[in-house]
Formats: C-alpha cells, structure tokens, sequence
C-alpha cells in the first residue's frame, strides 16, 4: 500500500491540473468568443454609418452642390474608414488605434458637413435629409452603444486572463490581452446632428 | 460624571463619523453623476408598462397608459416600457435607453421586440428606444417623427399625457400587428363597455339561475343554457387566470373584474428578455 501512495498522489495532482487548466481555458474561449461578437457589432454599427453616408452626400449635394470640398472630404474619410478593418480575431492594441483613427476622420467630416448644412435653410427642411439626420443620430448611439458593451465584454476577458494564476495558464494557452476602445480627445462627441 | 464625559465622548465621536460617512456618500453623489438605472422589478406583476418615478401623470391618466400597453403587449407580444424620470443627469438620453432597456430585457427575448420610452421632464427631452427586433418597423426617422409631430407639440403647453397617449397610439399604428401575442385573451380585443355589459348580463343570468335551482325548476331548455355558461365561464375564468392580472387581483376570485380594468397587473409572464443595440430617436421641447 505504501508503495501506492506517491502514485496514488501524483494522480490526483494530475488530475487536479488537468481540470483547473480545462476550466480555464474553456471560460476563456467563452469569453473571448463574447467579445468577439461585441466587436463584430461595433463594426456593423459602423458599417452603418458608412452606408448612411452616399444618400448623406447626394441630398446635400441637392442643395449645396458648390460644398464641393467638404462633401468630398466626406467621400474620402468614407472610404478610408471603410477600407480599415480588424479583423475579430487579432485585436491588436495598434490595429484597435489605427481604426479609430480612421472613424475619427470619417467622424470629424460629417460634423463638418452638418457644420455646413446649418447655412441651406430649404435643405434644413428637406424631408429626406431630416430622415437621414436622425437615422444617423440613431447610428451614432448605436455605436456608442456597441462600443461600451465590446469594453465590457473585453474587460471580462482582460481581467480573466490577467488576474493571478489564471495569467499563468493565459500565456501557456496563449490568450492574449484584447485592446479597447480608448476615448480619445474628441472622439466621444459625435458629430453634431442635432439644430 | 465620568459616565456623562463618556458619553459626550461617544455622542461625539458618533456625529463625526455621521459627518464623515455623509460627507463620503455626498462625494459619491458627485463623482458618480451618472444616472442609475434601476434594478429591473422583481416580481412578475411589477413588470408592468409604465413607471411613473416622479409622479408627473395623475392616477387615472397612468392607469389608463397602463391598460392600453397591458392591453398592446397582450396582443402583440410587444412590450412598450414608458418611464418618466426626472433628469439623464447629462447623459445621452437614448444611450441610458439602450442601457436600460437591456437591463431589464423588455420585449421577448427571440424577437427583441421592447420599446423604452424615457421621458425626463427637468431635461425637457423624451426619447423613444427601440429593441433590435422594431428597429426596421420603427426606424429612427419615424421614432424622430413621432416625436416631433404628435408627442412635443403636446409637451409644449404642458400636456403630458396628451402627448404619451397619442405617441404610443402612433407608435401602434407604425407596428400595427406585426407580431403576435402568446397570450391570447379574447376579453382583451373587447372594449370595457362591452365587458361590463356581458358581466351585467352574466350575473343576471346566474341569478335566475341560481333561483331556478333553488325552486327545484330545472327544465331542459335552461338545462342547456346553464352547461353552456359552465363552459363559457371556465374559458373565461382559465383565460384571465394564465395572465398575471390574477394574481394582482387578490380579493375578486381572479377572474372579471381586474381583467377588465387590469389595475396594476403586470406584462404577461412579465420582461421576456429583449435586447437593445441603441436604436432610436429623441427630441426636446
């Protein structure tokens, strides 16, 4: 019997390991996964924004065709905008700054469209523009809203795979910590849709 | 001697540390702003359609709000949540909304059809959220029209329910029927009138009965009526007890009266568990 014991020991660590390590790694997965998703929503929130924006231009363009360098400013931070994707998978803290960078252009460039707008009263008035203003006010939100949800689920997954020993494990698995939305000066006030 | 010393001692130690936790709890206050939502109400008959914090409609007029979202979510399975507050406290108004109505899962879960309707009187702003499934019926456009065209206009000469009551009867009229409600109770497509006239004619009817038992008379023809009422009265009664109004009810058996008036009865089987994504519109006056 005594000879047993080491093994019988051994085991049980064993074992023990095994489903401490299982455990982990499957929250994790979990958690990664749900932020995952919350990162798909935020892109199509934003994708949403982008496809706001062509019937956007072409009402203004209605009105006030001679913005031109504004409303093609518009067009160009559209296309950068939509051009820079993450993909979900490889939420790099660089990847995650480049593409706020570019929705910030894109951003800054319907408040200066909106900007404009305030000087064509019968484009103010104009049914489909009202109609577009608050679809785009809608989008707005939505992104903040998606936005805050993808920090909350990626702060789950942060705080999961970083705390103490889980963090081990984290790195032996290779999860890695995802980057967040940081606010940047500026980018929390969205463009001003509101007269 | 000793003993008043120590207590003066005590007594103020106590109002130290009374000033200190309320000078804490007031630097919560303003570091934490923010506007909190409160917990989602525990109990089923609680999840109802409007909560009224700071008392703006009168009784009547937010039981009759009531009736009608009770009445809507019965038919339709779409939950429409109206809550008055006083102020965002800075916050975005349909931003809280999308956090809110999350939070307490309005709409039913597979088809997120909730609507969250914010009313912050001290932030002169209403603003109309909608769950993920009503998005494409009531797209920010209508929600913004709705808004501007049948709730503010109300608002602005300070009628409050005026303006609630024909926003949501617009807000119908944009869902009009598109989803069905599980709970299907007959009694509910009926208006109140009519009800109260069936009750009247019901209890009349139950009367001679009941003399007619009582003298032994018992012919066949009212034989055949009775059975029918039996059957009748069990659709009705099994009908009224699925909801939650019964349970509301307490003293009246559960069945008639608070059907007809759902005073305070809750959503059936209460918040389904909607999500919401942020859509929406908001206006001031």
């Amino acid at each position: 019997m005594k000879k047993f014991l080491p093994w019988i020991v051994i085991g049980i660590l064993v074992i023990g390991l095994y489903s401490w390590g299982k455990g982990f790694n499957n929250t994790a997965v979990e958690y990664e996964a749900d932020a995952k998703t919350a990162w798909s929503k935020v892109e199509s929130a934003y994708q949403r924004r982008a496809d706001l924006i062509p019937n956007l231009v072409a009402t203004v363009k209605g009105y006030a065709a001679h913005e031109k360098e504004t409303l093609e400013g518009v067009i160009k931070a559209r296309s950068e905008a939509t051009k820079t994707t993450i993909n979900a998978g490889d939420l790099t803290p660089e990847k995650m700054a480049q593409f706020q960078q570019a929705q910030q252009g894109l951003s800054g460039a319907l408040s200066k469209l909106l900007v404009t707008v305030e000087r064509y009263p019968d484009l103010k008035a104009d049914k489909s523009f009202l109609e577009l203003q608050s679809q785009l006010e809608g989008t707005e939100n939505r992104i903040n809203v998606t936005r805050d949800r993808f920090n909350d689920a990626v702060n789950i997954y942060d705080k999961y795979t970083t705390k103490f020993p889980g963090k081990l494990l984290a790195s032996l698995f290779g999860f890695e910590e995802m980057a967040r939305f940081k606010s940047t000066p500026g980018s929390e006030n969205a463009p001003k849709v509101e007269f | 001697m000793q003993y008043s010393i120590l207590s003066i001692k005590s007594s103020i130690k106590k109002r130290t540390l009374f000033t200190s936790l309320l000078l804490i709890v007031f630097a919560f206050c303003f570091s934490f702003a923010q506007f909190e939502i409160p917990d989602k109400p525990k109990k089923l008959k609680d999840q109802k359609g409007v909560y009224d914090y700071i008392e703006l409609l009168n009784y009547s007029d937010s039981l009759n709000l009531e009736r009608k979202l009770i009445k809507y979510s019965d038919t339709t399975s779409t939950q429409i949540v109206l809550t008055i507050i006083n102020s965002t406290n800075g916050e975005n108004i349909n931003f809280l909304g999308a956090q809110w109505g999350e939070k307490w899962g309005i709409g039913q879960e597979k088809e997120d059809n909730g609507i969250l309707i914010i009313l912050a009187k001290d932030d002169r702003r209403i603003g109309i959220n909608t769950g993920e499934g009503i998005e494409y019926l009531l797209t920010d456009a209508l929600s913004k029209r709705i808004i501007e065209r049948d709730i503010i206009p109300f608002f602005k000469q300070n009628d409050y329910y005026g303006g609630l009551n024909k926003g949501i009867d617009s807000i119908f009229e944009v869902l009009n029927g598109e989803y069905q409600g599980t709970r299907k109770s007959s009694n509910n497509e009926f208006p109140i009138g009519f009800i109260f006239i069936l009750l009247f004619i019901f209890i009349i009817i139950l009367i001679s009965i009941s003399k007619n038992r009582r003298n032994g008379g018992h012919g066949g023809n009212r034989g055949n009526r009775s059975d029918g009422i039996d059957i009748l009265e069990a659709i009705i009664l099994s009908n009224s007890g699925r909801g939650s109004y019964r349970r509301s009810s307490g003293g009246f058996g559960g069945g008639w009266s608070s059907g007809g008036s759902s005073s305070g009865g809750g959503f059936g089987g209460g918040f389904g568990g909607g999500g919401f994504s942020g859509g929406g519109a908001s206006g001031g006056w």
